[in-house]
C-alpha cells in the first residue's frame, strides 16, 4: 500500500461531492441572482440612477456591479461553505471524514474550494446580466480576478468556520445576516462613501467592507474612495485571519472531535 | 508478525468528567473475527471511534498494522473500514454517489467495476441511481457497509452491525463478515449478544463499564459460559429428591415445587431427555418446564465478582 504524501483524490471526493450538491440545485442557484440582479437594477438603477447619473465619473448603474458582485460573493460564499461542513454534521456523516485519511488542509481544501467555487460562477452570472443593463468596463482584469479569487476564498474559509463553529440551522443565518449584509449596504456597495457627511464617511472607514469592494470597483473603472494598496491588505489580512482560526479549530479538534 | 490492531493503555474521560474507557489494553491477530461484547454504554463504540480516530483518547496509544494511528494517521486510517453503529446517511445522495465519495476520499483510484462487485455482493446494484433517503433502514444499513468496503479496508469494524436487522440480512451479513474474513480482512464487530458473538467471532473480548474484563477464544469461553439451567415445575411438591434421580445433581427450588438441572449446553448429551424419562419411570409429573440461559447481565457480573478480588 503507498504512503499517501497528499490526498489529491480525497480532495477531489469533497470538491466533486459539494458541487454535485450544486448541480442538483442548479436551476434555484442561477435562477436567483440573475432575478436579484435584475431586480437592483430595476429599483436602485432606474429609480435612483435617474436622480445619480454618475459617481466619480461612473455612471450609476455601472457604478454599483462591482458591489452587487461583492454582496453576492459575501453571502453565497459563507452560506456555501458553511452549509457544506455544517450538514454532515448535523446529519452525522461527518463521522466518515474524521475517519478518512485526510489532514485538515485537504479537508478545508475541498469544501472551501468547492463554495469559492460556486460562489465565483454565481458572480460571474450576475456580471454578465449585469452587462445586459449597463456597460461595463474593466480596466484592470488580473485585479479583478485577483480579488474575485482572494475575497471568495476568504468568505468561504469564513463560512467553513461558521458551519464548524454553529449548533443549529438558524445559527448559520446568524452571521450573514446579522454582520455581513449590514456592513456590505453600509459599506459603500451601492454609493460612493465621499457623497456621505463627514462623520459618517470617518465611521464607515472602520468597516473593512468598505476597502473590498473599493478594491473590486477600481479594478472596473480604476476609481477607488481608499487606496487600493489598503483594500489588497485587508483582503489578504482577511485570508490569513481566516487561515489562523481554520488551523486552530483543526489543532485542537474545536467542535468536531470529543 | 504485526497485529492487525494493539491498543495499549487507552484511556477515555469525555469532557463531561465520564470516564468511558478504563486502560485498555487489546491485540487482534490478523484475518480474525473478533467480538466486543459489551452492555449499553460499557464503551464499545467509544474504543471504536478512538481506533477510527472520531474520538481522542486521553492517553494510551493504537496502532494499526503497525501505524500508529497519530503520528501515521494517512497510513493506519487507510487500512480502516467503519460501520458506524448510528445509521448516518447522505440522505440527498444516490447510492452510487456516495460509495464513489468514499473510495475517492479515503485516496483509492476510482474504480468502477470494484464498487459493483461490493454492491452486488450487498444486493444494492439495483438500487445504485437512487437517493439513499429511499430506501429501507436494512439497507441503509448496507449502505452505510458497502461505503466502508469501498476502499478495500485491511481492518473492518462493525459497530452492531445486526442492530435493527431482520433475520435473513442477518444471516447474510454474517455470510459476509465470513467472506470477507476468508478473503483475509480483520473483523471487529461488537454486539449486546452472545449468540451472534458465539456465531461470528473467532476470539471475543468482553467489556464492561469501561474495562475489557476478558479477551478469549470463542470456543474456550462458551465452554465457560455455556451452562444453562433447566426447570421443572413438579405436579406434587417434593421434600427430598427421588434416589433414582441422583445422577443429575438436581436441586430443590420453590419450597419444593420445582426441581432444577444444570447443563452444559455445549456437551455431547445434555442428559435432559434421559432425565425426563427417569422422572417418568418414577411417576414424578411436571406441569411445565424452561430452560433458562444466564445473561450477559449475569455473567458480567459473575466476571466481575470473580476477579474484584485480584484488582487493585
Ligand atoms: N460524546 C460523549 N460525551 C460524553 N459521554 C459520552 C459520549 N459518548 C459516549 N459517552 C458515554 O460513554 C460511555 C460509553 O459509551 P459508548 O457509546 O462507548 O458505549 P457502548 O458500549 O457503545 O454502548 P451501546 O451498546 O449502547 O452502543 C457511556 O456512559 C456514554 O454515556
Ligand atoms: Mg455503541
Amino acid at each position: 500500500m503507498t504512503r499517501l504524501a497528499f490526498n489529491r483524490r480525497g480532495v477531489g471526493a469533497i470538491y466533486r461531492f459539494e458541487m454535485g450538491r450544486f448541480r442538483r440545485t442548479l436551476l434555484q442557484s442561477v435562477v436567483t441572482p440573475v432575478i436579484t440582479t435584475s431586480l437592483y437594477f430595476v429599483v436602485f438603477g432606474s429609480a435612483i440612477g435617474s436622480r445619480i447619473s454618475q459617481v466619480n465619473g461612473v455612471s450609476y448603474g455601472a457604478f454599483i456591479v462591482p458591489g452587487l458582485i461583492m454582496l453576492s460573493l459575501f453571502t453565497e460564499s459563507i452560506s456555501n461553505a458553511s452549509f457544506g461542513i455544517y450538514f454532515p454534521k448535523f446529519t452525522g456523516t461527518i463521522y466518515e471524514l474524521l475517519s478518512a485519511p485526510v489532514s485538515a488542509l485537504e479537508i478545508v481544501l475541498g469544501y472551501v474550494g468547492a463554495a469559492a467555487t460556486k460562489s465565483i460562477i454565481l458572480g460571474l452570472i450576475i456580471l454578465a446580466t449585469a452587462s445586459i443593463f449597463v456597460p461595463i468596463r474593466i480596466v484592470h482584469p488580473a485585479w479583478m480576478i485577483s480579488f474575485l479569487l482572494l475575497t471568495a476564498a476568504s468568505f468561504s474559509l469564513f463560512g467553513f468556520i461558521i458551519g464548524v463553529w454553529a449548533n443549529g440551522f438558524e445559527q448559520l443565518q446568524f452571521i450573514p445576516m446579522l454582520v455581513i449584509t449590514p456592513l456590505t449596504f453600509l459599506g459603500g456597495a451601492f454609493y460612493s462613501i465621499s457623497m456621505l457627511p463627514a462623520t459618517w464617511r470617518a465611521i464607515t472607514l472602520f468597516n473593512p467592507v468598505v476597502y473590498l469592494i473599493n478594491g473590486f470597483r477600481w479594478s472596473f473603472y480604476g476609481v477607488s474612495d481608499v487606496s487600493v494598496a489598503i483594500s489588497l491588505g485587508m483582503t489578504l489580512g482577511l485570508l490569513g485571519l481566516c487561515l489562523v482560526l481554520v488551523t486552530w479549530i483543526f489543532k485542537t479538534g474545536y467542535r468536531l472531535k470529543n | 508478525m504485526t497485529p492487525a490492531l494493539s491498543i495499549s493503555h487507552v484511556t477515555k474521560t469525555y469532557p463531561s468528567g465520564l470516564q468511558a474507557l478504563k486502560d485498555i489494553n487489546l491485540e487482534i491477530r490478523n484475518s480474525e473475527i473478533f467480538a466486543l461484547l459489551g452492555p449499553n454504554g460499557a464503551g464499545k463504540t467509544t474504543l471504536i471511534s478512538i481506533v477510527c480516530g472520531i474520538v481522542t483518547a486521553s492517553a494510551g496509544a493504537v496502532a494499526v498494522d503497525g501505524f500508529d494511528i497519530v503520528r501515521d494517521y494517512r497510513a493506519a486510517r487507510t487500512r480502516i473500514g467503519l460501520v458506524p453503529q448510528e445509521l448516518n446517511t447522505d440522505t440527498f445522495e444516490t447510492l452510487w454517489a456516495t460509495v464513489r465519495f468514499s473510495r475517492g476520499l479515503f485516496g483509492r483510484e476510482p474504480d468502477a467495476a470494484f464498487l459493483e462487485k461490493v454492491l452486488r455482493d450487498l444486493s444494492l446494484w439495483d438500487k445504485r441511481n437512487d437517493r439513499i433517503m429511499t430506501l429501507s433502514g436494512g439497507m441503509k444499513r448496507r449502505v452505510m457497509i458497502a461505503k466502508a468496503l469501498s476502499h478495500q479496508p485491511a481492518i473492518l469494524f462493525l459497530d452492531e452491525p445486526t442492530a435493527g436487522v431482520d433475520v435473513e440480512l442477518r444471516r447474510d451479513m454474517w455470510a459476509l463478515v465470513r467472506g470477507l474474513r476468508d478473503s483475509g480482512v480483520t473483523v471487529v464487530l461488537t454486539t449486546h449478544y452472545i449468540e451472534e458473538a458465539e456465531e461470528m467471532a473467532d476470539r471475543i473480548g468482553v467489556i464492561s463499564k469501561g474495562e475489557l474484563i476478558l479477551v478469549e477464544d470463542k470456543v474456550t469461553l462458551m465452554k465457560k459460559l455455556g451452562k444453562k439451567q433447566l426447570t421443572l415445575q413438579l405436579q406434587e411438591r417434593m421434600t427430598e429428591i427421588p434416589a433414582g434421580l441422583g445422577d443429575w445433581h438436581l436441586q430443590l427450588a420453590a419450597d419444593g415445587n420445582e426441581l432444577e438441572y444444570s447443563f452444559d449446553i455445549n456437551a455431547e448429551r445434555t442428559g435432559i431427555s434421559a432425565l425426563l424419562r427417569r422422572m417418568g419411570d418414577l411417576g414424578v409429573g411436571y406441569k411445565d418446564l424452561n430452560t433458562h440461559q444466564s445473561s450477559l447481565e449475569d455473567i458480567f457480573v459473575s466476571l466481575v465478582s470473580d476477579r474484584g478480588g485480584s484488582r487493585p
